[in-house]
């Protein structure tokens, strides 16, 4: 696992020293600080307006402001994963093949599972240090909110979203691997990240078993769950079995690189 | 050290190394000459474990390349023909990566990387940005690369290539310098490199061997005898027929009619034959004055023509 330990931290100073983490991150947290600012306050403001129709005519339901803020948050955050990770991952193969240090990985004294997992753990650290200072505004909101507010949804709904990025950088990095284009690679996950949630829309239509198969598949449907605070062990479970997968083959897919004509 | 038996690997229908066999001694620089696209690249892949071989089986060290890929891996420093370089990474950082990536123990690590850096001359540019480089800056970096983790093997795949006369000098001076503690496999297409640097030689062509021998034996052995280059104040028919006539000479061809009556022959003698004196004397017997006589050896520029050239092509070659 030493070989592991020096792929990840090679690939942490490789996204540092490069502007693209830099850039990434920026954008996101603006994007991510815009979209929590607007709901935080349309939600107080739809809030204030119940409680003022609730004092002229009675009855209404109470407002939960700090969960409605998070669930919707977390909502639009799985659709800026969706954006986000393929950028994350396009490079991680594709770069080392293009440039011919995957030649040096290969014929060092490490394996191909060292290898995808250093690489892997490291743009999931990646995304948890694009996560953390989101938590600076929650952190902030549920200080202040009346009556105390439910941290626990707050940790079930990290969880999913770390799950939820943890399978997506599995799938884009799996992408990566097959190709020397980070382009192509790009357009490949996120084609594929694409099809995992349109996959969701036929389903609600009908209930046959192809769609309920389907609906099973849709890597978002299992993300629901979380950002209502409900932690799900199938869900869990889902998301680490999509996440071997993933793993799995891009073993296979960096293993398969030596068969092929380089 | 090294021992490759009946290498075959195929790429679809082409084949690019053919049943090809040698054996590397400890301590010893082997070299691999031959033209672009002959098998060089391949053999040296399949002996670091980066590509596998179709068939025939390969060991480093006693571990097969295949099936003790790890193993072997260990024990090798690999150059491959672009330097695997990091650019967005400094020399030392980079240095560092490979030298973890190659198990080398954390309390060795600084003095390997420095050595390795001392080695290849680059010491002073420890903190640049890879990318900064110059080719052949680059190039020396690749080859620290390859030796930082001290290995007992070492392949180098042109290692000389993109750096200027002064560096290919240095370049080939520490390659001697590792010989003995090390064993090496070089690769190259300029055939100087071979004679200057390497113990022996596989001359590799189309993915077949087609000779392994010391330079300086393939130099004087391998195509025979030497050739003889005369220059004689005589007419150039009646010179070359009166050289012919003399038993061991096989062929004779004019190099230049100088002018002035003088006539300059190329004489090519069988294996083992020297004709020298029956020359000497047989041109003063004709009462021409005799300039000059002497011994030319083939080069092994010639020899490798010779060796990875059709009969054809090579006529063709040496006609003009």
């Amino acid at each position: 696992m030493k070989g592991m330990y020096a792929v990840y931290r090679k690939e942490m100073s490789h996204y540092f020293v490069s502007p693209v983490a830099y850039i990434i991150v920026a954008v996101f947290l603006i994007l991510t600080a815009y979209f929590f600012n607007r709901l935080l306050v349309l939600i107080i403001q739809e809030a204030f307006q119940a409680s003022f129709e609730e004092g002229q005519f009675g009855g209404g339901a109470a407002f939960d402001v700090p969960s409605l803020v998070m669930r919707n948050f977390f909502g639009v955050l799985s659709t800026l994963l969706l954006f986000l990770t393929p950028m994350l991952t396009m490079s991680v193969y594709a770069e080392d093949r293009r440039r011919g240090t995957m030649e040096l990985l290969m014929t060092s004294p490490v394996t191909d599972l060292e290898i995808v997992l250093g690489k892997f753990f490291a743009s999931l650290t990646l995304l948890v240090i694009m996560l953390l200072p989101t938590a600076i505004g929650f952190a902030y909101m549920l200080r202040h909110a009346e009556p105390a507010a439910p941290w626990r949804i707050l940790g079930s709904e990290y969880l999913g979203v770390l799950l939820l990025g943890g399978a997506l950088l599995a799938l884009g990095s799996f992408f990566s691997s097959v190709t020397e284009s980070q382009l192509i690679a790009a357009v490949l996950s996120f084609g594929a990240i694409l099809l995992l949630w349109v996959l969701d829309f036929g389903s609600q239509a009908g209930s046959t078993a192809l769609s309920s198969a389907l609906e099973y598949v849709s890597v978002f449907r299992h993300y629901d769950d979380f950002t209502r605070g409900v932690i799900d062990t199938s869900n869990v479970i889902f998301y680490l079995s999509f996440i071997f997968l993933g793993v799995f083959l891009t073993v296979r897919s960096v293993d398969s690189m030596r068969w092929r004509r380089a | 050290m090294i021992e490759v038996k009946d290498l075959t690997k195929s790429f679809g229908d082409r084949t690019a190394v053919d049943h090809v066999s040698f054996v590397v001694n400890r301590g010893e620089i082997l070299g691999f000459l031959g033209p672009n696209g002959a098998g060089k690249t391949t053999t040296m892949r399949i002996l670091t474990g980066f590509l596998p071989a179709t068939s025939g089986t390969a060991q480093v060290a006693g571990f097969d390349v295949f099936n003790d890929s790890l193993e072997v891996r260990k024990r090798i420093g690999y150059l491959p023909e672009n330097p695997p370089l990091y650019l967005d990474m400094t020399v030392a950082a980079y240095l560092d990566f490979v030298a973890r990536i190659k198990n080398v123990p954390a309390e060795k690590r600084q003095a390997r990387v420095e050595d390795a850096m001392e080695k290849t001359n680059i010491t002073d540019k420890r903190h640049e940005l890879i990318k900064r480089l110059s080719r052949g800056y680059k190039q020396r970096v690749g080859l620290a690369q390859a030796l930082v983790h001290d290995p007992e093997v070492i392949i180098l795949d042109e290692p000389t290539v993109g750096l200027d006369p002064k560096q290919i000098i240095e370049v080939r001076h520490l390659i001697k310098g590792l010989a003995g503690s090390h064993t090496i496999i070089l690769s190259t297409h300029i055939l100087p490199e071979v004679s200057m640097t390497c113990d022996r030689v596989v001359i590799i062509n189309r993915g077949h061997i087609a000779a392994i021998d010391t330079p300086a034996n393939l130099t004087q052995q391998l195509k025979g005898g030497q050739n003889v280059l005369l220059e004689v104040g005589a007419d150039q028919n009646a010179a070359s027929a009166a050289v012919r006539e003399i038993p061991g000479v096989r062929k004779v061809t004019a190099e230049s009619a100088g002018g002035n009556g003088r006539v300059a022959l190329m004489v090519e003698t069988s294996p083992g034959q020297d004709v020298r004196s029956q020359i000497a004397a047989r041109i003063v017997g004709k009462g021409w004055p005799l300039y000059e006589l002497r011994g030319v050896n083939l080069s092994l520029e010639e020899i490798f023509l010779e060796l990875t050239t059709d009969d054809s092509e090579h006529a063709a070659a040496t006609s003009n």
